[in-house]
C-alpha cells in the first residue's frame, strides 16, 4: 500500500518543551548560541523574552515523526522555512500530506503548530512513495 | 568556489545522543543487533544529523566556548556579533543521495549560496544569505547536499 494523494498524518513531536530538552539539542548538535541557552543572554543582550528553541530542534523532531512514519531510507528531500519561534511550555504537532505522487516519488507537505495552532515550520518532503 | 573542506567522522555516541534529544529511539540510530538495523545496513541517521558537523567545523562561529590553539580573530564591525543573537536561521533544506553509516568519514565542503535583502515588517531591514554544504562518504560519494539560510536582522524578532 504506497502513498496516496490525500494521505495524512498528524503526530505530537514535543510535549511542553522545556529548557533541558533544548539543552539537549545545543549540546548533540553543537549550535551554542546562548540564545538557546542563556537566558540573560536571550533576554538582555538580544531582547528576546526568554530562550527559545533551534528552529533545528523543531525540524529535527518534525523529521522524526516522518521516519517514524516512512522509515529510515524513504526520504529524498526535506526542507523548512522557519517562520516562528518555540518557546519553553510549547507544544508541538507535525502535520503531513501527500499532494503529489510522481515516478513512485511522494511529495508530502509538511507543517508543524504549536499549541495555539500557529506555524512554527512550514515546508515539504520528498519520499519513496512505496515507503508504506 | 567550495573550501577545501574537513572530516567528520560519524561517531555511534554522536548519533546516539543526537537521536536522543529528537526524543527518537528507535533501534536503527543505535543498536547494530536489531534486526531493523540489520536490514537496513547498519547503525544510520536522524535526517538532520549532518547538523553534527558543526563539532568538526573548524572556527565554526555559534560555539564561543570551544578551545582552541590560536585565539578566535575580532569580527569585523557591523556583522551583528559574529551570528550570535542577531543571526537566526530562516531555512533549511536537505538532499539525501546516498545513506549515512556509522563509521563512515565524511568530508564537508561549503560554498556560499544566493544573496539577498528585504524589508522585515517588524524587524527592520533582513540580509538573507544561503550556505550550500555537501558531505561525501570515505569513497567520495555524496550523501547529504544541505543548503542553509540565514537571516541577519536590525531588531530582535517580535512575536
Amino acid at each position: 500500500m504506497a502513498l496516496q494523494v490525500g494521505d495524512t498524518r498528524e503526530q505530537v513531536v514535543i510535549e511542553k518543551l522545556n529548557r533541558t530538552h533544548i539543552v539537549k539539542y545545543a549540546g548533540a548538535s553543537g549550535d551554542f548560541n546562548p540564545i538557546h541557552h542563556d537566558e540573560i543572554f536571550a533576554k538582555e543582550v538580544a531582547g528576546y523574552p526568554s530562550v527559545f528553541a533551534h528552529g533545528m530542534l523543531s525540524m529535527g523532531l518534525t523529521g522524526r515523526a516522518l521516519t517514524d512514519w516512512l522509515g529510515v531510507t524513504a526520504l529524498k528531500r526535506y526542507g523548512v522555512r522557519f517562520t516562528r519561534q518555540v518557546w519553553p511550555g510549547d507544544t508541538l504537532t507535525a502535520k503531513f500530506e501527500v499532494t503529489k505522487v510522481e515516478d513512485g516519488l511522494a511529495t508530502i507537505k509538511v507543517v508543524t503548530v504549536n499549541q495555539d495552532g500557529e506555524t512554527v515550520i512550514e515546508g515539504e518532503a520528498v519520499a519513496k512513495a512505496d515507503a508504506v | 568556489m567550495a573550501d577545501e573542506g574537513f572530516e567528520f567522522p560519524v561517531d555511534r555516541t554522536q548519533v546516539m545522543l543526537f537521536a536522543r534529544s529528537l526524543l527518537d529511539i528507535r533501534p536503527e540510530y543505535w543498536d547494530p543487533n536489531d534486526p531493523a538495523t540489520k536490514a537496513v545496513g547498519g547503525i544510520t541517521v536522524p535526517p538532520t544529523f549532518v547538523q553534527c558537523s558543526a563539532h568538526w567545523q573548524p572556527d565554526y562561529p555559534l560555539d564561543l566556548t570551544r578551545p582552541r590553539k590560536e585565539p578566535r580573530q575580532p569580527r569585523p564591525e557591523g556583522q551583528g556579533g559574529g551570528g550570535l543573537g542577531r543571526g537566526l536561521h530562516a531555512e533549511q533544506h536537505y538532499e539525501y543521495h546516498h545513506p549515512i553509516f556509522v563509521g563512515d568519514t565524511l568530508t564537508v565542503t561549503t560554498r556560499p549560496g544566493r544573496r539577498w535583502e528585504k524589508e522585515g515588517r517588524r524587524g527592520g531591514k533582513l540580509q538573507f544569505s544561503e550556505t550550500i554544504t555537501e558531505y561525501r562518504n570515505q569513497d567520495g560519494v555524496l550523501c547529504v547536499t544541505a543548503i542553509s539560510v540565514g537571516v541577519q536582522t536590525e531588531k530582535a524578532v517580535e512575536q
